[in-house]
């Protein structure tokens, strides 16, 4: 069985970000990048399901600039066994990259393809359900637990309300939420192992994907800023304030 | 042309966060539609032709839509969404599992969890965990647009006089099968919609400690919500989790109890009006967006709050 894991390259989430001076569009220059760490949790579910011997190969893919060649390597070095990196030049929304992985899907045939349920750059979350519908495939989206048995996946999904299950005749997709697993780290063995997998690039022409932008951005600011707060002196005091100041108890 | 809101629902009553999505097409259009679609959802499609501005409700009542599966969904809301402007739905896991597959259907760019509409084809959302606020404009022909619920007020549930029209069009892909649904109940308020939220952090340090954040939630008749530390050290399940991730909420009163405040949890709840936070740290980042921080620690200060009542 064959997984396709397809990982963006975002802002690392420990970074703040902030609009350029122009406001023009997030400064994102020279801050750290990462694998989005809902894409590194669907990686370390792969590899989970490869240990249990239910996986052969594991390929992760990209959609982005020669830069995100980084963390294919880092998805390589964490036990992926080849990678893609379907380049562009421009900035690529999900649906783009949905119509991308829809043609590496005609061409790997994977039984499962695992995803982030969101990027934490555009908090999209899109991508995955977008593919679903472009491969007819069915989805099981922000998944805390996943079992394959047989032919079908079982999923576990985080919902409004609760958890729910639904089983996906496979090939499936599934996207993941935060609890699926805890990601592993990538030992340095590994990462010099990952230099030598093989990594290949095309393009989404190559691929005969139109990936020409539907919106445009015109700019970005700050969220309205909160005027600064107080301390109190203890808990009576709080609760005075919350009374008859600012009269929500 | 018009709006069409995809409704949510339980296939009996009309859930309320669809409410904002009829004030958010309001400010776009005055010929509001709405879809119902599920299984013996006939009362579903009455209490929604009574909701304020909708003039017509399309049911499509069907035993393949009873769980609201995405790939049976999609296809529907593709069909009859490509005859309006715009198609809307409020931002719940529902509505993420089913528009982007929708819209994919309709070679449509979705646009996710809008905060504000400048005109009819440009929109204002948060990105980057809300540290900051796009403004996109869309090319499509349609618009396939989530509402991030605390960003519009809800519209009444009375005064509208829609029509009723059932809908043909039914699609079932046998695919994807409905298991089960581990539902948590409770009399608390609903989190996403509740007036004042107590929310308990990674500091309650059990399951059992965290029953102190239910106890006083119950005090003041609080829906109660959880830092993702919390969620994940099992305190507390995961519906309640609050932040990027989480649910965003936007209550009167929300207070933070032992929560650091990271960017991912104050971009569930920094629209709230009035933030209460209660860390023994001073340094902790809650207390730059709280309106009133105490310094001091929670298993002393909640059970003075309470008596202090
Ligand atoms: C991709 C991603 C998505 C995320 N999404 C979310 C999300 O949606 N929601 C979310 O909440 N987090 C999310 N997180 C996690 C987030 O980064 C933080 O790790 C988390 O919010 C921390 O939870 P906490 O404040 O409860 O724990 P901590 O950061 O450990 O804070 C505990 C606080 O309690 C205080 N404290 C300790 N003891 C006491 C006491 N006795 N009395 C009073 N105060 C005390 C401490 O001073 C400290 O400030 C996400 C992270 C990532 C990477
Ligand atoms: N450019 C991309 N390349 C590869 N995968 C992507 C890309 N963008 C999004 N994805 C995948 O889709 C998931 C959801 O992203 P989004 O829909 O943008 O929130 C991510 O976690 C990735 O798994």
């Amino acid at each position: 069985m064959r997984v396709l894991v397809p990982v963006k390259r975002v802002v690392d989430y420990n970074v703040k970000v902030r609009p350029k001076a122009d406001g023009s569009g997030p400064e994102v220059d020279n801050l750290k990048m990462s694998i989005n760490p809902f894409c590194e949790i669907a990686v370390e579910e792969a590899i989970r399901l490869k240990e249990k011997g239910i996986v052969e190969e594991i390929v992760a893919v990209t959609v982005g600039p020669q830069q995100a060649q980084e963390q294919l390597r880092t998805a390589l070095a964490l036990g992926a066994d080849r990678a893609i990196l379907v380049l562009t030049e421009i900035f690529v929304e999900p649906l783009g990259v949905a119509k991308c992985l829809k043609e590496l899907c005609l061409s790997e045939k994977p039984d499962l393809i695992l995803l982030g349920k969101q990027a934490i750059d555009g908090d999209n979350n899109q991508t995955g359900q977008m593919l679903g519908a472009l491969t007819g495939f069915p989805q099981g989206t922000f998944a805390s637990e996943l079992t394959v048995e047989g032919n079908s996946a079982i999923v576990k999904r985080e919902v409004d309300g609760g958890l729910q299950t639904v089983s996906l005749e496979l090939p499936a997709i599934v996207t993941s939420d935060l609890r699926l697993n805890e990601p592993r780290y990538a030992s340095l063995p590994n990462i010099m192992k990952a230099k030598r997998k093989p990594l290949v690039t095309v393009t989404s022409e190559e691929l005969g994907v139109d990936v020409s932008p539907r919106t445009e951005l015109l700019n970005v600011k700050l969220p309205p800023k909160r005027k600064a707060g107080m301390l109190v002196r203890d808990v009576k005091d709080l609760v005075d304030k919350l009374k008859n100041e600012a009269k929500v108890i | 042309m018009a709006i069409l809101i995809l409704a949510e629902h339980d296939n009996s009553s009309l859930l309320p966060a669809t409410l904002n999505s009829v004030t958010a097409a309001k400010l776009i259009d005055d010929e509001i539609h709405m879809l119902v679609a599920g299984s013996n959802c006939k009362s579903v499609a009455e209490q929604a032709a009574s909701v304020a501005h909708v003039t017509e409700i399309f049911v499509a009542d069907y035993f393949a839509y009873k769980d609201f599966l995405a790939e049976n969904l999609a296809p529907l809301v593709a069909k009859i969404g490509s005859n309006y402007s715009h198609v809307f739905a409020t931002a719940t896991t529902s509505s993420k599992n089913i528009l982007p597959r929708a819209a994919a259907l309709m070679d449509v760019q979705a646009i996710s969890d809008i905060s504000g509409i400048v005109d009819n084809d440009t929109f204002e959302r948060p990105i980057y965990a809300g540290s900051m606020i796009a403004t996109i404009t869309s090319s499509d022909i349609v618009k396939v647009v989530t509402i991030r619920g605390t960003a519009f007020e809800a519209a009444s549930v009375t005064g509208g006089k829609a029509k009723i029209t059932p809908c043909t069009a039914l699609f079932d892909q046998a695919a994807s099968k409905f298991i089960g649904e581990e539902v948590v109940k409770s009399d608390r308020p609903e989190l996403a919609g509740a007036k004042v939220v107590v929310s308990g952090g990674r500091a309650l340090g059990s399951e059992e400690q965290f029953s102190l954040i239910y106890d006083f939630a119950d005090q003041l008749g609080a829906a109660v919500g959880a830092s993702r530390a919390a969620v994940d050290a099992g305190y507390a399940p995961n519906d309640m989790q609050v932040g990027q991730t989480g649910k965003i909420v936007a209550p009167d009163l929300y207070i933070a109890v032992g929560i650091s405040g990271a960017i991912q949890h104050l971009a569930g709840m920094k629209d709230s009006k009035v933030i209460v936070a209660i860390n023994k740290d001073q340094e902790a980042p809650i207390f730059s967006v709280a309106d009133y921080g105490l310094v001091g620690d929670l298993f002393t200060a909640l059970p003075e709050f309470e008596a202090a009542m």
